[in-house]
This record gives C-alpha cells, structure tokens and sequence, in this order.
C-alpha cells in the first residue's frame, strides 16, 4: 500500500476509535497514540524520502498513488509529494502531536473536541498530500469547517461571533478558488484532449494569458485569505483569540500554510504568466500585511492577539517571498512557513498554559512569571527569540533567506519593498521584548500567582517537542533547505522560462 | 397495448393500483383498525420501489403520447425513493388520534401526486404534460390542507390551489401559442418548428413562468413561505423535494430539447433568475425563526442552483442537475425528517427550541448537522459533490461570474445554516427539549437519508450512471 494513503486513513481510523471511547481518559490516550503514529510516520516519510532522492529518483512528485473516481469528469484521487509537501507534512505531524497534549485537559466534550480536531488534522495532511485540484480542494474544505464548531463550542470571550465571521470569511475564500480551479481546469488543456484536474499535468501545458489575467486573482486571494493576506486578515485576530490553545497552534501553526502552499502549487505554479504580471500588486499588499501585523501587534494588550497579529505578519511574509519568485527567496518562504507553523504554535501552547493559571490574558495584569513557572517563562523566551530571528532559531534561517533573495532583484520597487517588509523584523523585536519585559520580569502584580505550578509531564512533552524542532531547524538547516530547494529548482526554473515582467 | 407495454408503463400502473388497493382496505376496515392502512401501504410502496429498479425497455405509447427510456425511469425511482423516506417520516405523524380518520386520504393523494409527476416526466406531448401536471398539483393543495382544523393548514391549502391555478393558466397560454405557432403538441414535432420567432420567444416565457411557478423561482416565489409553514411538515417536506425535483427533472429535460433552439434568447433570462433566486431566497432565509419557513427560503435558494446547470446547456449540465436533485433530496430529507421527528414528538417548530438540542438529543442533531452542511455544499457530505459538479456545468459553459455569485451564495446560506448548528451545539439553555426516542419507521427513514448524505458522493458509480444516461437524451 501507498504510504501516502496511510496520512488520510490513520486520522480516520482515530476518529473512529474515539467515537468508541467513553470519557477524556481514553480519548485522549486514543488521540495521542493515533497522532503519534502519524508523527512517526511524517519522519518515516522524511527519510523515506530522502533516501530515494538520494539514490537518484529525480521524479517531480514521489510516492505516486492514483486512483480514478469520476471517470467522465477525469477527477482522480491523486497523490504525490515533493520536499516542500513532506516538509509541510512533518511539521504539521509535530504540531498536531503537540496539540493533542496541549489539550490534554479538555474537560467539556472531550470526544468531540478530538474528533474534530483530527478531522481537521486529516484535511491538512489530505491537503498537502494531494496533486489533483479536486481532491485539494475537498481536503481543504474539509480542514475549515470543523474550525467552526472548535472555536464555538470551545472557545472563550465571543467566540461565536468569531467562529461565524472566520467561517464565513475562509468560505468566501474557497468560493474565489472554485472559479480559479474550475477555470484552470477548463482552460489549461488544448481543444479536443481530455481535461484534467492533476497538477503536474496542467503545468506542462499552457493556459491562455487572457485567462491566467482573470483567474490568478480569484485564486491567489482565494488561497490569500487563509495565508492572511491583507485586508482579507481581519477573521484572524478575532478567530485565534476565541479558539481554545490546541486550535489556535493548528490554525496559526498549519491552517495559515495551506494558504501560503496552495498559492505556491496553484496559483503561482500554474498561472507563472499572470503571476509575473500582477505580483506588484500582491507584494505591495503582503508588505502591508508584514509591517501592519507587527505595529498591530505592538498595541495590543491580550496576548493572543498579540500573536495573532504577529502570525499576520509572518504569514505576510510567506506570501511576500512567494512573490519574489526566485529561488532563494521561495527556498526562505518554504522554511518560513515551517519555522512560523513551530514557533507561533508553540506561542499559543504556552499562552494556553498560562492562561490556565492566571485566567487572565492580558499583559498588564501579569507580572514576574519567571519566578514562579520558570519552565513556561524560559520556554516563552525561546519563543520569542526564535521569533524575532535570532540566529541559532529557525526563525532567522527563513527570514535571512527570504531577505536575501528579495534582494536579488535589482530594481527598484523590489529594493524598496523588501527594505519596508524587513523594517518588520524590528518591529517584531520590539512587541517580543516588551510583553517578555511586562509578563515574565518585573514583580509580581496578583498575590494569587505566587502559587501557581509550574508545567506538567503532557505540557513538558508538547512544549518540548515544538523547541526541538525549532532549534533543530535554526542549527542544522541545511538537510532541510536541500530537501526544498531540490524541488524548488524545476518550478523556478518554470517561473524563470517567463519573459513577460509586471509593471515593474 | 400488449404486456411488454405494461412493463414500461409499471411506474403509473403499480402506483394506480397501489392508490386504489388503499382505497378498498380502507372501506373494508373497521374504524379502530385503521392504523393497519400505514405497515400495509409502507410494504407496498416499498415493494413499488424495488420493482421500479428492475430492467426496462425504452418505448413509445398512445401515438407518442407516453414515452420512456432509461433516464426518465431514473428519474422517477429518484422521487421513488425520496417518496420511501417520506412515508417512512410520516408514520409517527399519521399514528396521532387526530389523523386516525383519514390516513388512507393521505396515501392516496400522495401517490396521485406521484402519479402525476411520473407522467408528466413522461410525456410525449403537452397534453400529457399537462395533465400530469394537474394531477401533480391539485392533490397536493389538499394535501397542504390536510389538517383543516388548523387555520394555518387550511390557508396553505387554498393559497398552494390559487397560485397554482394562476400558474397553470399562464403555463396553458403559454402552451397554446407554442401550439399555434409550431402546428403540434408533440415534443417530437414541436422540436422541429421551433425558431427564434418573436411569438415562440414569447410562448416560451409563458411556458417558463408557469414551471418556474411550480419550482418557485424568484420572482414567482411568493406562495412557498407560507403554503410550507402552513402545511403539514411531511407534506412540506414532499412539497419541497419531490414536487420541487420532479419538475426540475421535466423543465430540463424540454429545455434541452425542445427549446434548444432558442437557448441563446432564454440564457440571459435565466442568468438573472438565477442570481435573483439564490440571493433572494437566502436573504430572506437569515431572518427566519420558524424551521419550515426557515427550510422554505433555502429551497427556494437550492432551485436558483438548479438553473446553472439548466445555463451549462450540455450533457454535463444535465447530469450534474438530476444528480444535485438526487443530492438535494436526500439532504433535504434529512433536514426535515428531524424537524418532523421534533414536531411530531414535542411539538415545537422554532430555531430556539433547538437550543442545547445536541446535550439531549445528539443522534438528531449531529444528522441536521450533516443535512445542512450537505445543502450548504460542505464536504465530504455529498452536496459539495453535488454544487462542484453544477458549478463545473455552468463554468464548461462560460459562466465565471455567476459560479462566483453562486459559490458566494452558498457562503451566505453556509451562514443561517450555521445558525441551527449553533442552535444545537453552542447555546446554552435551561431546558432543553427533553430527549426522545423515536419509531423504528421513523428512525429508519432518518438513517437512509443520513446513508444517502454520505454515500452518494464518494460512491462515483452513481454520477457516472446518470451521466451515461444524459448522453442519451443530449446529443
């Protein structure tokens, strides 16, 4: 068997066996085996795939499985992976392991609550996994709509008006992508041949420049609204903040990337024409999202809206590096999209966990916290460093990356942009340092702290396995980079074939 | 008329049958008795729908009056079906003390309405069409008056009997010009006169208008929020789905034939029909308390969703019709099988009742739930596979605009259906309604429909056989 169809049947199979179990003891334990398998499977697909790189298989996609379902349609159940998806992949295997034992605690619903999350874990990994249009699509509705009843039934403050405006507006996404996918799928084949939905034979062809005009918006800002692109953000900030801790590190930490991805695969991959053309105007918007995020964040005063604008910010990033269309530059979006999906997840672990002791989230109400939960104050810290791009975190690896390679371009308006997004990293520096300086030093404002406990073994284990990676990342990332860029150079090299240029 | 004809003529006959067999227990049976009438008919009907399934052979009946083939006998074990799972609905509701006198009433009119629809699906020429589709309607006007004793069913009754009669005359005048203008009655003949003259433009309008009466499209809408609440949810919930389907399935069947000709006229009518349709009929939903008006609007939303497949003009986009009409019959089924679960046991047809349902009542909520995502084209229930494909039609034909508009539409509606999602699983409330476990008959009922949300779109096999039916009747 495929081990790919192994990324779609063990979250199902987990479903399953959660609906069996009776109380929180058991679906947790369920959930935690059935994620943790999936884990060990995301890095048995790592070396797996390493190992056939490596023994010469240049192929584009590995791990082909192909099954057709509506034959008079040609709509396959098509899967594939490159670096980039077994990239996506691993980490979203490390933040969902991480999610099961951030929520380890779920009093209300337990079974519920963990059905759904997989539920919307399976459409992520389904999502990644997919090289057909059709099932992407599918997978991606599916990856949305759990968010709805996580955030409503097990949010906090409005949570149900935050669920409905993210729902909606993410729904009002994917009805953007309909017209892309369906207009790509009816123009990319030449008159007579069969149509196809499969991406890697869509981008052998061509699709008529008239219509790439028309369709690359609708899917880029299709896609863009999940990535947070501006003004689409605005669910964000209000959806983070509702969510409970292990849907807001999913949402932040891999929902936001199948934004990022899909204009990648689609968009940009399929429409390189149109691509090139109006990149100016989407840059010109992601910088906005990159410097607006991170003043919004400085402001804020509830620390999951603090990351929540921080994750605009960094997802503008993502976006903003796909845009430069260089290697580099793409090669930092990749890792970028890896290292925020860590780093912002393992935020919200934390701002969970706190959460939990303080009930409060507001900065200014807190105070001296590394004396009394030590763990979670230095564990915050690596966060924050990692975040704001110190060298030795994966934060700095992707944005030095994607900075160099937007420099690469010589002119002006691509200088100019990339000066204005970088002017973002001190920005970031300075609402990480001052909500360090207020929550975690200074004295304690609230007597009831001083007894607070420090993690458990389950925070321990969620809050470390999301260090570990990011370290890992930020020390050795060349495995990483490698594995990209290897399947980075042929969409490139497919984006460099272009001779049209934008109006820039 | 030898016996083979018989045979292609089965669907009409066994229902006939079936209607008069009804008729002649119920004379026989002794008035504490007559709850017998339900398991009897249930089997039936049910042995009716089973033999429906059996091979047939296309065929050509009273000089081409009647005519069948493969597509239209799927056509009508689709309603066949839906009509199973509405019986099976309804057994709770006819066992009341209030409906012990007239249960047989209920079978026969009902299965005089489906008569009618199945000839009218069939038919060869307007006469025929228009007799089926007087027989399929002034049935169910009775029907919607079904319990007289309410004001409110009675006022369904006589509002569905005038809005029809009007439509019917329209649709008649309609007729009569194609008739004087082409020479025939016959879909075979008429096909052959038909051009882009001023009074067939103007004959098919008329004809339009009338059908789009009986589908209720904005802006002939208006009678279907209140004949649906007044009505008894059962007989909504037939009214809704398969009246709705079975004049879908005809519509399209003479828009790809016989009005082919004219099709570049009629597109730019349909375009905004559509647009009108869905927008209307979702706005007016958001506002909606009571849960059949509620459903009401939102199947006046679902028929604006049928006109892009009519607008795709192929094969394609018949398929992708009878298959979304498929989809939306069970989906819609679901919905109402639970809203008549509840109205039947408690009473209550508000959206606040359903406060906190899933704390007591889980099964019934989490199959709304699953019901409504499928209507708001939510995968992996089927009505996502039913919208993509329709969306797909009318895209294969040019519309990228309007599969925006409707995409979007479907948003909008994703909204008020959240809000009976959210009724269910996010308010908080006092009491509840207190749980309840419902009939074998109706328990049955709910889980095929819950069957057909799931299977129908992951199960392939399904679309791919309507499709190859399409490509008979499209050429």
């Amino acid at each position: 068997m495929n081990i790919l169809n192994l990324f779609v049947i063990i979250p199902m199979l987990t479903v399953g066996g959660i609906l069996l179990t009776k109380d929180l003891k058991q679906s947790r334990i369920v959930s935690a085996i059935g994620m943790g398998l999936q884990l060990i499977l995301s890095f048995v697909l790592v070396y797996l795939y390493m190992s056939e790189r490596s023994a010469g298989n240049t192929a584009p996609m590995l791990f082909m499985y192909d099954a057709l379902w509506f034959p008079s349609l040609n709509i396959h159940y098509a899967l594939g992976v490159d670096g980039i998806s077994v990239a996506m992949i691993a980490l979203t295997g490390i933040v969902v392991f991480a999610g099961i034992f951030a929520s380890w605690k779920m009093e209300y619903l337990p079974r519920e609550f963990f059905v759904s999350l997989i539920l919307l874990a399976s459409g992520v990994f389904g999502f990644f996994i997919s090289i057909d249009l059709f099932t992407m699509f599918l997978f991606y509705e599916i990856a949305v709509i759990p968010m709805y009843l996580l955030i409503g039934i097990w949010g906090t403050g409005p949570k149900e008006y935050s669920a409905m405006k993210l729902t909606l507006m993410l729904m009002a996404g994917s009805a953007m992508l309909m017209v892309g996918i369906l207009g790509i799928y009816f123009f990319s084949v030449p008159a007579g041949h069969p149509l196809t939905f499969n991406i890697l034979e869509i981008s052998k062809m061509h699709i008529p420049i008239d219509m790439q005009r028309f369709l690359f918006p609708f899917t880029f800002v299709g896609f863009g609204i999940l990535g947070a692109l501006f003004p689409f953000h605005t669910w964000s900030p209000d959806g983070h903040a509702s969510a409970p801790t292990a849907v807001s590190m999913l949402h932040a930490g891999v929902l936001m990337k199948l934004g990022g991805y899909g204009i990648f695969r689609v968009a940009i991959f399929l429409m390189p024409e149109a691509a090139h053309e109006q990149a100016w105007i989407f840059l010109i918007l992601t910088s906005i999202s990159v410097v607006y995020g991170a003043f919004s964040a400085i402001v804020q005063t509830d620390l999951k809206y603090i990351n929540a604008y921080s994750s605009v910010s960094h997802c503008g990033l993502v976006l903003f590096a796909v845009l430069m269309m260089n290697q580099t530059a793409m090669n930092g979006a990749i890792i970028q999209m890896i290292s925020h999906g860590l780093m912002t997840a393992l935020f919200f672990a934390l701002i969970g966990m706190i959460y939990g002791r303080t009930h409060t989230r507001l900065i200014n109400e807190m105070g001296g916290l590394m004396k009394v939960i030590p763990f979670l104050g230095v564990v915050y810290v690596i966060a924050g460093l990692a975040s704001l791009g110190l060298p030795g975190f994966s934060g700095f690896v992707a944005e030095m990356t994607i900075f160099v390679g937007s420099f690469q371009h010589v002119d002006v308006f691509h200088r100019v942009i990339t000066i204005v997004a970088a002017s973002s990293i001190v920005i970031t520096a300075v609402y990480i340092l001052r909500v360090v300086g207020i929550l975690l030093l200074g004295p304690i404002k609230n007597d009831h702290f001083l007894h607070l406990d420090d993690a458990k073994w389950y925070e321990r284990i969620s809050t470390i396995t999301l260090v570990l990676a990011i370290t890992a990342i930020g020390t050795a990332p060349f495995w990483l980079s490698n594995m990209i860029n290897f399947s980075l150079a042929p969409i490139v090299e497919r984006l460099n074939a272009i001779q049209i240029t934008g109006l820039f | 008329m030898n016996f083979s004809d018989i045979l292609t003529m089965r669907h009409e006959l066994m229902l006939t049958l079936m209607a008069l067999v009804v008729l002649i227990i119920d004379l026989n049976l002794h008035n504490r008795d007559k709850h017998l009438i339900i398991p009897i008919t249930l089997s039936l009907f049910f042995i009716h729908t089973v033999i429906g399934f059996l091979p047939s052979q296309p065929s050509n009946l009273f000089g081409g009056m009647y005519h069948t083939n493969a597509l239209l006998v799927m056509m009508k074990n689709i309603l066949n079906v839906g009509v199973l799972i509405i019986l099976l609905q309804s057994v709770t509701w006819l066992k009341k003390e209030e409906n012990r006198e007239k249960i047989s009433e209920y079978f026969i009119l009902l299965f005089s309405t489906l008569i009618g629809m199945n000839f009218m699906i069939s038919s060869g020429d307007f006469l025929m069409f228009y007799l089926g589709l007087e027989l399929a309607t002034i049935p169910i006007a009775a029907l919607a008056a079904y319990t007289h004793h309410q004001s409110k069913s009675a006022e369904a009754g006589i509002k569905l009997i005038l809005s029809s009669a009007l439509s019917s005359g329209i649709l008649l005048f309609g007729i009569s010009l194609i008739y004087g203008s082409s020479g025939s009655i016959y879909f075979d003949a008429v096909v052959l006169h038909y051009a882009n003259t001023p009074l067939q433009v103007l004959a098919f309008i008329f004809f339009f208008t009338g059908m789009a009466f009986k589908l209720s499209l904005v802006p002939f809408h208006l009678w279907t929020a209140d004949v649906y609440e007044g009505a008894p949810i059962n007989v909504t919930s037939y009214l809704s789905v398969i009246s709705k389907g079975a004049a879908a399935f005809i519509l399209i069947i003479l828009m790809f034939t016989i009005f082919k000709t004219i099709a570049p006229i009629y597109t730019h009518m349909l375009y905004l029909i559509a647009v009108l349709t869905m927008t209307i009929g979702n706005l007016f939903a958001i506002r909606q308390k009571n849960m059949k008006r509620f459903l009401a609007f939102s199947s006046i939303a679902q028929a604006g969703f049928i006109l892009l497949g009519i607008l795709g003009g192929n094969a394609m986009g018949m398929t992708s019709v009878i298959y979304f009409v498929l989809v939306y019959i069970f989906s819609n089924l679901g919905a109402f099988g639970v809203v008549s679960a509840i109205s039947t046991v408690t009473g209550k047809e508000s959206m606040d009742d359903y406060d906190g349902l899933y704390a007591t009542n889980p099964k019934l909520s989490l199959l709304m739930m699953l019901s409504l995502f499928s209507l708001a084209g939510i995968p992996p229930v089927a009505g996502f596979f039913g919208k993509f494909f329709l969306f797909a039609s009318a895209a294969s034909a040019g519309y990228y605009w309007l599969v925006f508009i409707a995409v979007l539409n479907a948003t909008i509606s994703l909204y008020y259906y959240l809000l009976v999602v959210k009724a269910m699983f996010i308010n908080k409330n006092e009491k509840p309604l207190a749980y309840f476990k419902s009939d074998l008959a109706t328990r049955t009922g709910l889980v095929l429909s819950g069957l057909g949300i799931f299977v129908l779109g992951f199960w392939s096999q399904i679309y791919e056989i309507i499709n190859s039916l399409s490509f008979g009747i499209i050429h």
